[in-house]
């Protein structure tokens, strides 16, 4: 609810992953896509990325992921950086068709040189915890699209990586396997610890989600606003419907509104 | 009526509790399309050559302008060892120069893939071939390469080359662009992204590609066996219908003419089935929609 001091978490003593410091991104010289970005990541944070679209979000996300580089500040890994520090899970499933869903979910440790027998086990113990363990031989057609994200995410886990990046990962699904999913993940994060750094356009999945809230708004794309959410985990129906819940979703909305400028702020004053 | 009536229940229990007449109509429209489509082609095959048999028959038409259907099987059969000898040159030709074709254009393809500098290097010169119409180029081809047979390969391989050639590097570029981030992410290298996002990514591109130049390939020869007219030894299909239309052996031309029209035929078959065995597992086009 309140604007976050970083420097103080609830949980004191957890060691930061990924410093961004100043970072700025601006694209053909002259479209400023992000600007001025400062975020610590702590092991085992929630964040969310929530604003409209070009936002800068994405581009934020795609300069941690190192798919590009700043045009200035700097983007510092806590230690030595390995190709399984990080995991991704894209809008789209973003699986290969013509590999089972063990083959997919194997790619990170078949790049690394890893023989299918060495791994198979933590395959199996992954596909257990997004809950495909009968779907191991299945091909991604065969799969719902709740069932195809849930492979996605499955491969972001896999290889335990120190930070997963999630690019709105439910934007295209229906309300209801949305919200089994994001229960789902939050389950996810209880039993591995996870540190995810989740982008989405939805308020409540944010709220829902998050302990960390950065609401984003564009041109140029900045962080406006850091809320802090306080429920403990896990989280769940009683927290969905709890004032609490409506306040701190009300803070970020308002908070986004602003950044928009005054005629959404009035329609917002209206209803 | 009560439920244990056998009027009501012989029609249900005999094909389940879901069966309604809406079912049954589309059951049965469904098993009326299963036979329409092997029968359909037979009936309308066999009124065909009725129908040219009778044309025949009633004009009275001499054999050395129209064979009946019945005289080009009887040729068939009875000039078979030098039909069949031909069949398996024109055979030989084909496969070998679709082959080299699948080998040097699946290769480009890669190179291309790799290379933007080969590509704007080479590729022009894969166009030329391609639009240049082999009828123009094969005499030439005859005067500098000194092997008939050689000559004949190049020939059909420059034909069939394209097709897999622009298809292929085609399928290499599309690879899903998420996919490749995530193999960025994963510190893939080139040739783990190329083994294991682009050729797979590729493949349904390739037999496409495959199919089209199976046919090409055996056009290609024909063609050329045509320009390289009666050469003697080494002859196949082209060569026997050019020196049946010299002797106005007309059933002898139909013989070889449906002996290249079968050889097609069994190409494009086979291409299609390879095709269907690669990707029936995972590739949209090789997917039975539900009903």
């Amino acid at each position: 609810m309140q604007s976050a001091d970083r420097t103080i978490r609830p949980l004191g003593q957890r060691p930061p992953v990924l410093r961004m410091q100043n970072v700025d991104k601006t694209f053909n010289g002259s479209v400023a896509a992000l600007r001025q970005m400062s975020l610590t990541v702590n092991a085992g944070d929630f964040i969310s990325l929530l604003g409209p679209s070009g936002c800068g979000k994405s581009t934020a996300l795609r300069l941690i992921a190192g798919l590009m580089r700043p045009t200035s500040g700097r983007i510092i890994w806590e230690g030595e950086q390995k190709p399984d520090d990080l995991g991704v899970v894209f809008q789209e499933p973003t699986l290969m068709p013509w590999a089972t869903v063990a083959k997919n979910v194997y790619l990170p440790f078949r790049l690394q040189g890893k023989s299918m027998a060495s791994v198979r086990g933590r395959i199996d113990e992954v596909l257990h915890l997004v809950g495909l363990d009968r779907f191991a031989s299945s091909y991604p057609r065969e799969l719902s699209g709740g069932m195809k994200m849930r492979v996605s995410i499955a491969r972001a886990l896999v290889t335990n990586p120190r930070l997963i990046l999630m690019d709105e990962p439910f934007a295209a699904l229906d309300e209801i396997t949305r919200q089994k999913l994001n229960n789902d993940l939050l389950s996810l994060k209880a039993q591995t610890g996870c540190t995810v750094i989740f982008v989405t356009h939805s308020v409540f999945e944010s709220v829902f989600l998050s302990d960390r809230i950065l609401v984003m708004a564009p041109r140029p794309g900045r962080v406006v606003r850091e809320i802090t959410v306080d429920a403990p985990y896990p989280r769940g129906l009683e927290f969905r419907t709890s004032p609490e819940y409506s306040a701190i979703a009300r803070t970020a909305s308002e908070a986004l509104m602003s950044a928009m400028g005054g005629e959404l702020m009035e329609q917002e004053d209206h209803a | 009526m009560s439920v244990a009536d056998p009027q009501i229940d012989t029609p249900q229990g005999s094909a389940g509790p879901m069966f309604d007449a809406e079912e049954a109509r589309h059951a049965r429209s469904q098993r009326i399309e299963g036979i329409a489509k092997w029968a359909l082609p037979l009936i309308v095959m066999s009124l065909t050559i009725w129908g040219w048999h009778r044309l025949v028959v009633v004009n009275e038409i001499p054999h050395y302008i129209l064979p009946r259907p019945g005289l080009v099987v009887q040729t068939l059969i009875e000039d078979w060892s030098t039909l069949y000898a031909s069949l398996l040159i024109t055979l030989q030709i084909s496969m070998m120069a679709l082959l080299v074709a699948v080998v040097g254009g699946v290769g480009l393809a890669i190179l291309f893939a790799q290379s933007k500098f080969a590509e704007m290097s080479f590729y022009p010169y894969a166009v030329i071939l391609q639009v240049t119409p082999i009828i123009s180029i094969a005499p030439l081809i005859f005067i500098y390469v000194e092997s008939k047979f050689v000559a004949l390969l190049i020939c059909a391989w420059v034909v069939a080359f394209f097709p897999i050639l622009a298809n292929t590097t085609l399928g290499l570029r599309s690879a899903d662009h998420n996919l490749r981030d995530l193999m960025t992410i994963y510190r893939a290298n080139r040739w783990q992204k190329l083994i294991h996002l682009q050729i797979p990514s590729a493949l349904p591109y390739f037999l496409g590609g495959l199919r089209i130049a199976g046919g090409l390939a055996l056009i290609g020869a024909v063609v050329a066996e045509y320009v390289a007219g009666t050469g003697g030894m080494g002859s196949g299909l082209a060569f026997r219908i050019l020196e049946a239309s010299y002797r106005l052996n007309i059933p002898r031309m139909f013989a070889a003419l449906l002996l290249i029209a079968l050889t097609g035929i069994v190409i494009f078959a086979a291409t299609s089935l390879i095709s269907h065995l690669a990707l029936r597992k995972w590739h949209e086009s090789a997917l039975k929609t539900e009903r």
